[in-house]
């Protein structure tokens, strides 16, 4: 999605650690390049640039090869996102029920414009094509749980919800 | 004993607070010091009324919907274990005219059963399919396939069996079925529905066609979106190995097929076949060229059935009552039932499962029940976003294969996308071509490019005041994307480009 220009931050050697124990349990498997970049992302909400190589070395692969794989989908991220992830289904069915318009109120009111995390780091918005929740759109999903009919109004309290909860809920 | 409440695990049901509304039962049960056991069953399809709580009563079960956290103290104290009256009682579920009217051969489960019970499976008539294929002649499974006219639900619609065949008279060391679950159109989810509401039937459905046709390990390719689908297939697995339906030895017979789950990571041309092998193998997901067909040289270089969860779902009951039981049911060359799915704005979307043939007005009006704004419902989109904008004048088209594709559209994975009077057509054209831009893996130029160069044109077209020569520049960026692409993603974009500019000229500034 939205790689960013800016040269990455170094990873901690807790990062590392995960980076590291995500290939050790899956590098056997066929074909696991895609399977270790989700265990990777699940534990640290993204994949460092020190993976690239290790996967690499893991895997039997060149750099480019895993390079080319962590920047072809959408739903890798290069860069830790914010506290919380609020993905916004922009496909057909939610738009003809204003998905629109719900971008357009995040952005003014949370301050977080699609594929941007807000200034404070609370929120990062990514788009979304199909939840599959299209009887009840708007759908988003945020913090990975799907909510459906979302109103400007319903995702005010979710958000408000969550940043109470503080931290990923 | 106790009383059973079906609250829905769907995720669905999920998004507008089922968990909630479970949690809230099980407190207002204790707190009554009533016996009270939560199911958690998949979803009966009418999304509309979730979250659809069911009481099982002495009369049968009763539902209440759409049921929210704060009305289940109510409901309790309306003596809801006997399934008395309350505002939000819907009546016996199996008589809600909705449900009634269905033919639900795939969906025969769903919203019934605990979607994770092996016992209730069984008892509700599961397993029925593999317990025959074990014993049968792997070209006798694929003939049945063959007699049942079942084609492919994806979206190509290619005769199931036949594929089958091809596999089947493959020499291999290895083959494989590999279950397309990328299920990424717009307005369909019929997939995530039987995966989260009746994943055993997947299952078994994907090891009567390793058995059909020799193959020993399968994997589902499943969307990141699809978190809840993921667990519950998760659990259906180890179960099922436990159960001796999937493993080593299948019902004891010495024959093997087990099941992976592979997750994509939210790429729409990925659910491209060739695409998708790829992407199962670790790669980007580029699509390759054909030939050589999947079936001959799929995953790994290996003979490989591709076929959609919809498709394999339809087996079990393919083996188990035979082909011309299924064939019985749709017309033409469109035989079967399909789970039809209606989305956006529509005020009673859900699922509905029919015999193929049903016309869209009867989904839209009969079923839909109209637009949920209650205005006047100006275009729908069938088949996903690479599916024909329709106007009102071709609502009558029976909702099948080759009804639609002489009306100008594709009926694609079933899927029905509703839009009111306030829709922009020259916008949804504009997206569809964006969309693509998105979602084209790059490998050809007529995709990689034209997609982009059709949003620029769309743009000049709609500002334009002398519009021909922009008109006349999209329908030949057009042309050239639809001959001139590698699979469907380039090529069938201009299909919702061009039926938006030909269905609805006014909204591109058109006289």
């Amino acid at each position: 999605m939205q790689s960013r220009s800016s040269s990455p931050v170094a990873a901690t050697p807790d990062q590392l650690a995960a980076v590291d124990a995500a290939i050790s349990s899956l590098a056997s498997q066929r074909g696991a390049c895609l399977e270790i970049m989700h265990a990777i992302q699940d534990q640290l909400g993204f994949v460092p640039h020190e993976a690239i190589q290790r996967i690499a070395d893991a895997l039997n692969l060149s750099r480019a090869d895993v390079h080319g794989v962590l920047t072809y989908y959408h739903d890798f991220r290069e860069q830790p996102p914010g506290s919380h992830v609020l993905k916004v289904c922009r496909a057909e069915s939610c738009q003809a029920m204003g998905s629109d318009k719900l971008e357009d109120h995040i952005a003014e009111r949370h301050g977080a414009a699609m594929g941007e995390t807000s200034q404070d780091g609370e929120l990062t918005v990514e788009p979304v094509y199909c939840l599959g929740n299209c009887a009840l759109s708007p759908a988003v999903q945020l913090d990975g749980k799907v909510h459906g009919r979302v109103s400007a109004d319903r995702l005010d309290g979710l958000l408000q919800k969550c940043k109470n909860n503080g931290g990923n809920s | 004993m106790s009383t059973k409440i079906y609250v829905p695990r769907d995720s669905a049901a999920l998004s507008l607070g089922a968990d909630e509304v479970a949690d809230a039962v099980v407190r207002e049960a204790a707190a009554r010091k009533l016996d009270v056991q939560v199911v958690r069953n998949g979803s009966r399809g009418m999304l509309w009324l979730e979250t659809l709580l069911e009481v099982q009563t002495a009369d049968g079960r009763i539902a209440y919907g759409p049921v929210t956290a704060d009305d289940v103290a109510s409901m309790f104290d309306a003596d809801l274990a006997t399934g008395r009256e309350h505002p939000l009682r819907l009546g016996k579920t199996e008589e809600l005219p909705w449900l009634q009217k269905q033919t639900r051969l795939t969906f025969a489960r769903v919203g019934v059963t605990d979607p994770i019970s092996t016992d209730e499976y069984t008892e509700h008539g599961g397993i029925a399919g593999l317990k025959k294929a074990v014993a049968m002649e792997s070209k006798d499974i694929v003939e049945a396939v063959v007699a049942s006219g079942l084609r492919g639900r994806g979206g190509a619609g290619f005769p199931a069996g036949i594929k089958w065949r091809t596999v089947l008279g493959a020499e291999s060391d290895q083959k494989y079925i590999a279950c397309n679950a990328d299920e990424g159109d717009s307005g369909t989810f019929s997939d995530r529905m039987i995966m989260e509401g009746d994943p055993y039937l997947l299952l078994e459905g994907m090891a009567i066609a390793g058995l059909a046709v020799g193959a020993t390990v399968g994997y589902i390719y499943l969307r990141s979106e699809y978190p809840d689908a993921r667990i519950v297939l998760t659990t259906a697995i180890e179960r099922a190995r436990a159960a001796g339906w999937l493993g080593d030895n299948l019902l004891g017979s010495g024959k093997a097929f087990d099941i992976h789950i592979r997750l994509g990571a939210g790429s729409y041309v990925c659910g491209e076949e060739t695409a998708m092998l790829e992407s199962l193998e670790g790669k980007r997901g580029i699509v390759r060229a054909k030939p050589p067909l999947p079936a001959l040289e799929g995953l790994w270089g290996k003979p490989t059935v591709v076929n959609n969860v919809m498709t394999l779902a339809a087996v079990p009951f393919i083996v188990d009552q035979g082909g011309e039981a299924y064939a019985k049911h749709g017309s033409g060359r469109s035989l079967g039932t399909l789970p039809y799915q209606l989305a956006g704005n529509i005020k009673q979307g859900g699922l509905v499962e029919v015999p193929l043939g049903v016309t869209i007005r009867e989904l839209l009006y009969d079923y839909g029940g109209g637009s949920a704004s209650g205005r006047p419902i100006r275009a729908i989109q069938v088949g996903g976003p690479l599916g024909a904008y329709l106007p009102e004048s071709k609502f009558d088209t029976p909702a099948d294969y080759e009804s639609l594709a002489a009306a100008g559209g594709l009926l694609g994975h079933g899927g029905i996308v509703v839009f009111d009077d306030t829709v922009d057509m020259s916008k949804m054209a504009r997206y569809a071509m964006d969309f693509c831009a998105i979602e084209s893996c790059g490998k050809c130029t007529p995709c990689r490019i034209g997609s982009t160069r059709g949003v620029e044109v769309i743009d000049r077209l709609v500002a334009a005041d002398d519009k021909r020569k922009d008109e006349e520049l999209l329908r030949d960026l057009c042309d050239t994307m639809t001959s001139a692409s590698l699979c469907a993603m380039g090529g069938l974009t201009p299909l919702p480009v061009l039926s938006a500019l030909d269905n609805f000229p006014e909204d591109f500034g058109k006289k």
